[in-house]
């Protein structure tokens, strides 16, 4: 189905030979590999993906923030990667406690990064470090609470 | 061609930008957009979007909702494209789950979703022509598209709304003489483009309000995450069906136009050729589509039986009983799966932890993205620019607020 056979994604074996450190886990589900990165690497292995002459990803499809209530750590974004030359996709997935969940942006690697991260801080209340207008964007600017958190509910607070 | 700008002069005094608030309630930003412009007389110094006011909350509905429950909210993301959002929603989940569908069931997947795509383009070519003042493209575009709208009617039963694809494959088996209706409506459109194309192609008022506007290039497209029309025409020829092919694509033969002038008059020519290729498709599915065979897949538990066998056998009558009260619980894990809407690339995230309804849902919506780049497109030209290029963009506000 993808372009990569399970376990053949050969950004993980890159990632790897360019630093132990970046990878903390790999999840192989249904031919989409997931390369789980520790927080403080996020936006070198980031770099590091994009410019790659032999990846190129420089194509950021998505954020997409999971709340994983009440276990911790809470929350984890998956950052949906594409490689329009190489094509090849891969997820980058950060883990973020649930108290005060912050990490660096990614917007000065993929501008497109600019809403996907106002949206999970809009929804989710997840604070990136160094973006450049933090705001929210969906909801109004007075709301109060994060709608997409598990602790919120459907029919919201009334 | 590039057009003049004629900019009247006015009185010297302290020069200050005046902020302008274009929407909510504008008609030319299609739906509730606010667009904040900082102007320098007629000149766009700064755009910024002010989205979120269609924002319905599908992403959390669909938490409590069982995974077909969810289809019917797919609909309503993107309204002028509704199976483009069931499709990508039923293959997120049918990966998840782990099916294959039939292969009858696949084709006509493709050829009611090529469908739409021409209905979608037509709706767009006809509101763009006339914010651009071109009324009567309008008037035939609705015309053409109101045969697609009789189709969908014809097939599902719903004009719009029509959740028609279903988790395993099609809610019902399409009606005995659909395909007549269907080649009817292929055979006239390219005689209708051409119509088209005479009203505007050659048109000079339609060439200066186009050409050269909006530029976007192939560098900032990528930066941004712009998908579908819009980077097709700065030059990539990045398309879905061609890079990640699903539900068969791989076996039909089409080709993805590209232009490289990246303004909004090479995105009006990127649409009118995918127009000529979707049909091209469905003139394929036409041929591959067998008049009888399964439109469904058969997993026991998960999808649902036939009537036939509801009625008949005890097993049958568990398992339906079973799927439309608690429905059914997909392996804990995560997919991603992508398509090529009529507006570019449409991403399902669906989070499963093993129970019958999806843990997490997320849209990957190309207008939320797409939208992004409206202020690369009008920062530096003229307010009436502004209207075209929100045009050229081919946003659905209900998919960019969700």
């Amino acid at each position: 189905m993808e372009s990569s056979e399970a376990g053949k994604n050969p950004a993980v074996d890159k990632l790897r030979d360019w630093d132990k450190q970046a990878v903390a886990e790999v999840i192989e589900f249904r031919g989409e590999t997931t390369v789980v990165v520790p927080q403080q690497h996020l936006v070198r292995a980031a770099e590091f993906l994009m410019s790659e002459p032999s990846l190129r990803f420089t194509f950021l499809s998505d954020i997409t923030p999971v709340d994983r209530f009440p276990i911790e750590p809470r929350f984890e974004l998956n950052y949906h990667l594409l490689s329009i030359e190489r094509l090849l996709r891969l997820r980058l997935r950060v883990r973020l406690p649930g108290a005060e969940p912050a990490l660096p942006s990614v917007s000065g690697v993929w501008a497109t990064a600019n809403w996907h991260e106002r949206e999970a801080f809009d929804l989710f209340g997840i604070r990136f470090h160094g973006h450049p207008d933090l705001r929210r964007i969906l909801m109004p600017d007075d709301w109060e609470g994060y709608p997409l958190r598990k602790d919120y509910p459907v029919e919201g607070f009334r | 061609m590039t057009t003049k700008t004629t900019v009247i002069e006015t009185p010297a005094g302290p020069a200050q930008p005046m902020i302008l608030n274009m929407g909510p309630q504008h008609p030319s930003t299609h739906g509730v957009l606010r667009v904040v412009l900082e102007l320098d007389g007629e000149i766009v110094l700064t755009a910024r979007p002010d989205i979120g006011y269609l924002h319905t909350g599908i992403e959390k509905s669909c938490e409590s909702k069982t995974y077909s429950q969810c289809i019917t909210l797919t609909d309503r993301i993107d309204y002028l494209a509704p199976l483009s959002n069931n499709l990508g929603f039923c293959l997120a989940a049918e990966r998840l789950i782990g099916i294959e569908i039939p292969k009858r069931a696949q084709y006509i997947r493709v050829l009611l979703t090529e469908l739409t795509r021409v209905s979608s383009h037509l709706v767009w070519l006809g509101t763009h022509a006339i914010d651009l003042g071109a009324m009567s493209v309008f008037l035939y575009s609705f015309r053409e598209r109101e045969e697609i709208m009789k189709i969908y009617e014809y097939v599902s039963g719903q004009r719009m709304m029509t959740s028609y694809f279903r988790i395993g494959g099609l809610a019902l088996e399409p009606p005995p003489d659909w395909l007549d209706r269907v080649r009817r409506v292929v055979d006239a459109m390219p005689g209708h483009i051409d119509e088209y194309e005479t009203l505007l192609t050659h048109n000079r008022i339609w060439m200066a309000r186009t050409k050269g506007v909006g530029y976007l290039s192939p560098e900032g497209a990528i930066a941004m995450g712009v998908s579908g029309p819009l980077l097709r025409a700065s030059g990539l020829a990045y398309d879905v069906r061609r890079a990640f092919p699903y539900s068969s694509y791989e076996e039909f033969d089409f080709n993805v136009p590209t232009q490289t002038a990246g303004d909004c008059y090479a995105r009006y020519q990127v649409r009118v050729a995918e127009i000529r290729e979707s049909l091209k498709i469905i003139r394929q599915a036409m041929d591959k589509i067998e008049p009888t065979g399964p439109f469904r897949a058969e997993v026991p538990g998960i999808i649902p039986p036939s009537r036939e066998e509801m009625k008949t056998s005890i097993e049958g009558l568990i398992y339906h009983f079973k799927i439309f009260t608690e429905g059914f619980a997909p392996p804990p894990g995560e997919v991603y799966q992508c398509i090529e809407s009529p507006r570019g690339e449409l991403g399902v995230f669906i989070a499963s932890d093993g129970s019958p309804k999806p843990f997490r849902v997320k849209f990957r919506t190309p207008s939320f993205v797409n939208l992004q780049s409206l202020p690369m497109l009008c920062e530096g030209r003229l307010i009436a620019d502004v209207v075209a290029c929100i045009g050229t963009t081919d946003i659905v506000l209900g998919e960019v607020d969700r």
